[in-house]
């Protein structure tokens, strides 16, 4: 097992210079003069040479890349072009707003996707099933940026019942310990903070996790189905147990081991749908750093920002993997 | 009895199955009709989806515009008409693209094996590493916006997932007696991939593309959205739910019924999809 753990850590140093090389490349060969852009419409072309100089742009592209690079390892991703301050700061102060979105969205998903799945397996061919299997079918239809919208049309602007924008009451100053709110409101005893950033995780969440809620539920379904034909089953009933007991203690444990796999894929694609809710719910995370980047183009901070998303991304697929050996004993890895 | 035998092709088998799906019976003839929206709409206009009056602007639906006026007095409905052209050429282009050099890569990858598969399949394993919307979003920052590099965007991004499908069956097949005889008799490599090989494993392609071009459709929306992809004044719909966001509090029909057409169209290509892959690949059935 350790083994196994080393030789993949060592297999992520490849995986991740080439996502660098590509996002260094793709930045590179077709970003528009990123002096040019700075200086504005008004500067004359000395100005931008000059700056262009100053920058480095003017080095062979793979000059470029190692200066990158050597940066890179030391954990620095370069220099804000518009603000001057240090990528990696700005992206790690913004991570755990991030962080929280997401993991309460695949906690949401998790939750409603195992029990949809579960009860479209068990009422199977009923009006039940059917609502399950159109509602997920909705679910991995629609756009998450469109369904924030509606979220927030309904919820917040006609019914006025939860908040719409931000982590937190514009009024209120969050402590400052791990940057997750919702642990550092706990952990100085805020409640009614707590509550407030509560309120404002909900929309976000339910937007985020709607399309992992059905990716899930339609996963847990079959699998749930599956296993629910195998001989132990069969014993199961025959030995007289009650459907609960067959269900739960039997069938789910190991129709979950699949589901627990898309469940850690999920986690890694939500890092991507984080960009579309983030914008849309005003959220001080990556992706909406990264947007506004995008409109200016600060190609460092697009590049600081999609290399710290792919490592988490290739992380999360890891640790999945390994939980994975855990969950069942059967897989051997090598 | 002999006439149904005489009949009985794979593609004849498919849609005897495929028939008997309600749901995907609903979602192909959305399909169908969305196309014909696509080719014809311009004819059922009911206004100019380009020009507007501004003293008709922020018109909740009517009779006079079923689905109300935007910010600039333009009948939403005719934007919607409109949009359906560039929606599906999106979505059918950009997964053609990515269709054919995917296959390319996945078929060289698998035929010729060893280092070549290594090094073609490491490189598809680093795009996989970055979420196919943030590297779609990279690449259209660098880029600058339009709807042909939305298009070039996401069928790059897309390209791994079938190189990967189509290198697994390549590889399922490679070993085949029928492959080794082609060789024998001393076809060329190129034309037993060609001839002998994708025809094996178009049914794994062919549902794949499906259910790529809903996804293809929701990401040109969502780059659209952001203001990346399709530009102003074009009826795309996700630029037209970016641009109508700003006015959600007092008119929230701009934004209601782009959503609802892309949610409409991805249902329809997902629901065909679904169906197809029932019918040509029930292996597989569990992702």
């Amino acid at each position: 097992m350790r083994k196994y753990i080393t030789k993949r850590l060592i297999m992520l140093v490849p995986v991740l210079l080439g996502v660098s090389i590509i996002v260094f490349a793709v930045m590179r060969a077709f970003t528009a003069d990123p002096a040019a852009s700075i200086l504005g419409q008004h500067a004359t072309s000395a100005q931008i040479a000059e700056l262009r100089n100053k920058l480095g742009l003017n080095d062979p592209i793979y000059v470029q890349y190692w200066n990158y690079f050597k940066g890179m390892i030391r954990g620095d991703l370069g220099t804000s072009l518009f603000t001057q301050t240090k990528v990696t700061d700005e992206l790690l102060g913004r991570f755990p707003a991030t962080a929280e979105l997401a993991i309460s969205a695949i906690i949401f998903a998790s939750i409603f996707g195992v029990l949809v799945g579960v009860i479209s397996a068990v009422k199977k061919n009923t009006a039940l099933d059917y609502a399950g299997m159109f509602g997920a079918l909705i679910g991995v239809s629609i756009p998450i940026f469109w369904l924030g919208i509606m979220l927030i049309i309904l919820f917040g602007v006609i019914l006025g019942w939860l908040p719409v924008s931000g982590r937190l009451d514009i009024l209120m100053t969050p402590p400052k310990i791990t940057g997750f709110l919702l642990i550092d409101t706990l952990i100085t005893g805020n409640i009614d903070m707590f509550f407030d950033a509560l309120a404002h995780l909900v929309l976000p969440t339910v937007a985020l996790g709607m399309y992992s809620t059905a990716i899930i539920a339609r996963m847990t379904r079959s699998s749930v189905l599956e296993t629910l034909q195998q001989d132990y089953i069969r014993t199961a009933w025959a030995k007289g147990l009650a459907e609960k007991a067959v269900v739960i203690r039997h069938a789910l444990r190991n129709a979950l081991i699949p589901v627990a796999t898309v469940i850690g894929l999920q986690l890694g694609s939500l890092l991507g749908g984080a960009v579309l809710t983030e914008t849309v719910f005003a959220w001080p995370g990556i992706g909406k750093y990264t947007v506004d980047a995008i409109t200016k183009s600060d190609y460092p901070v697009v590049q600081g920002a999609v290399l710290l998303v792919a490592f988490i991304f290739v992380t999360v697929n890891l640790v999945v993997d390994v939980l994975y050996a855990f969950l069942d004993p059967r897989i051997k890895y090598s | 009895m002999s006439d149904s035998i005489k009949k009985s092709s794979p593609a004849a088998d498919a849609w005897h199955v495929l028939k008997q799906s309600k749901s995907a019976m609903l979602g192909l003839i959305i399909i169908v009709f969305l196309f014909l929206l696509a080719l014809g709409g311009k004819l059922i206009l009911p206004h100019d989806p380009y020009i507007g009056s501004m003293a008709e602007n922020f018109q909740p639906p009517s009779a006079a515009h079923w689905m109300g006026t935007d910010e600039l007095g333009r009948d939403i409905l005719s934007r919607i008409i409109d949009g359906t052209r560039i929606s599906l050429r999106v979505g059918i282009v950009s997964v053609l693209a990515a269709l054919v050099v995917g296959t390319a890569l996945g078929a060289t990858a698998a035929y010729y094996g060893k280092r070549v598969d290594m090094i073609i399949m490491r490189f598809m394993d680093m795009m996989l590493a970055i979420p196919d919307i943030l590297l779609a979003i990279a690449i259209m920052a660098a880029l600058g916006p339009g709807i042909d590099k939305a298009i070039i965007a996401i069928s790059f991004v897309t390209i791994p997932q079938y190189a990967r499908i189509v290198r697994g069956c390549v590889l399922s097949v490679k070993e085949s007696d029928y492959i080794a005889a082609a060789r024998l008799v001393g076809n060329k490599d190129w034309r037993i991939i060609a001839r002998h090989i994708l025809p094996n494993v178009a049914s794994a392609i062919i549902v794949r593309s499906t259910l790529g071009i809903s996804s293809a459709i929701l990401d040109a929306a969502a780059l659209g959205f952001l203001g990346l992809g399709v530009q102003p004044p074009y009826a795309e719909w996700g630029t037209m739910l970016g641009s109508g966001r700003l006015y959600i509090f007092n008119a929230p029909y701009i934004v209601v019924f782009p959503g609802l057409a892309i949610t409409i169209t991805v249902l329809a290509f997902n629901l065909f999809g679904d169906g197809l892959r029932d019918a040509l690949d029930p292996k597989g059935k569990i992702r």
